[in-house]
């Protein structure tokens, strides 16, 4: 969706401020914000995916007035009212190992990658309504296929409970000019789902 | 993003106390959440993981040329041999910074971070200001971290929009010759494993 969170290349933000000698946390219920959504998503009612749409998922205004914790209760409060209670219980004992096993998303797949290093492929100009992992700023851009990281769950089908279903995961570079119309030397490189990629 | 809380610090509890207390009393009564579980969870990630992970990675790959050789074959496996593995780190790439070409790392849709080498991430990598600008004006973002580099370097920017998680490596510090590997970690910096520091 073209929310608030996609926020590469919007202006008027400020500078970036980094705070001295920071806290991993600024209040006790940002800890156990934190806490609640790690142990809550362990119970298998909702995936990562589903986790970042009802974060993102909001009006802009609501979305960028609310702080980083904030974002992550509303969005805890959202799967809850809409998935339910997980019935299943992170226990104590079972954290190191739940935390160490972690989420790997890559999934085995017959199909074949249809790009190769070095092929020249062009973003797709998609504007979905759902979640998706292409940032609007990367969208209907020219760039090179640099690497392929095998075949990974698909956030955009994820995220809405229609399946993992695999696709091939490319980094893909794209020049400053491309992008930013800059003349600097520079490069972004984005995570890109085959699905977002046709030939350039 | 980010607005200040007047009762945060005080005795009367700000809207989204109450809203935490309520809903992780509801959680706890319901026993669908083990509160020591979520104990352990705050304590893991507040005690043990954080950049001195990563700083180890680092320091490794400076003074082991097979090992920093592993590390940009298969950064998952060469980081689990120092037993840094799991949630956020699951699919590790590792970038090297050399006198051409300066890595930096955002999220320009959420706040992916690899926690396993450096922990949660601070409030400003989470931030509007650093995820709007990293890629379109990364230069000017590393400006208001002090740093300045030629104008023919080459900025890469890894914009994390997948499961993927990247490790900035730094380059060496000049003059550490002959460091042990711990007094080379001292020296890595946590925004220096972003690309928003140098060391």
């Amino acid at each position: 969706m073209n929310g608030a969170h996609d926020m590469g290349g919007a202006h008027g933000f400020g500078p970036v401020v980094a705070e001295v000698d920071e806290p991993w946390f600024h209040a006790e219920w940002e800890r156990r914000v934190f806490a609640m959504v790690i142990a809550t998503g362990a119970g298998g009612l909702w995936n990562i995916d589903a986790g970042r749409f009802a974060r993102e998922d909001r009006p802009p205004g609501e979305y960028l007035d609310m702080s980083y914790f904030e974002i992550w209760l509303a969005g805890l409060e959202r799967l809850l009212a809409e998935r339910g209670y997980p019935s299943k219980v992170l226990a104590a004992a079972d954290v190191p190992a739940a935390m160490a096993r972690g989420g790997p998303a890559t999934r085995p797949s017959d199909r074949p990658a249809r790009f190769a290093v070095g092929d020249r492929v062009r973003t797709r100009n998609t504007h979905p309504h759902t979640h998706t992992r292409l940032p609007r700023y990367a969208r209907g851009r020219v760039g090179t296929v640099e690497r392929l990281h095998g075949t990974h769950v698909f956030p955009d089908s994820n995220a809405h409970f229609a399946g993992e279903d695999p696709q091939w995961l490319y980094t893909v570079r794209f020049t400053a000019r491309e992008l930013w119309g800059s003349d600097a030397p520079d490069s972004v490189s984005i995570d890109a789902f085959e699905p977002y990629l046709e030939p350039a | 993003m980010g607005h200040d809380h007047p009762h945060d610090n005080g005795s009367e509890l700000s809207d989204t106390q109450v809203r935490v207390r309520a809903l992780e009393s509801v959680l706890i009564e319901k026993g669908l959440v083990d509160p020591a579980a979520l104990d352990a969870l705050i304590e893991t990630y507040e005690t043990k993981v954080g950049p001195h992970n990563g700083a180890r990675v680092i320091a490794k790959a400076w003074t082991d040329d097979a090992y920093r050789a592993r590390l940009f074959e298969d950064a998952t496996a060469a980081i689990a041999e120092l037993g840094y593995v799991g949630r956020q780190g699951e699919h590790m790439i590792a970038v090297e910074n050399t006198p051409d070409t300066h890595n930096m790392v955002v999220c320009t849709l959420c706040s992916c971070y690899p926690w396993p080498v450096l922990g949660l991430p601070p409030v400003w990598y989470k931030s509007a200001p650093y995820r709007s600008r990293a890629v379109s004006e990364p230069r000017a973002v590393l400006a208001d971290f002090g740093v300045t580099l030629p104008a023919e370097t080459e900025i890469r920017v890894w914009d994390s929009t997948s499961e993927l998680r990247y490790l900035v490596v730094p380059m060496r510090p000049r003059g550490s010759d002959g460091w042990s590997e711990e007094q080379l970690a001292s020296v890595v910096t946590r925004d220096g494993m972003i690309g928003t520091g140098l060391l």
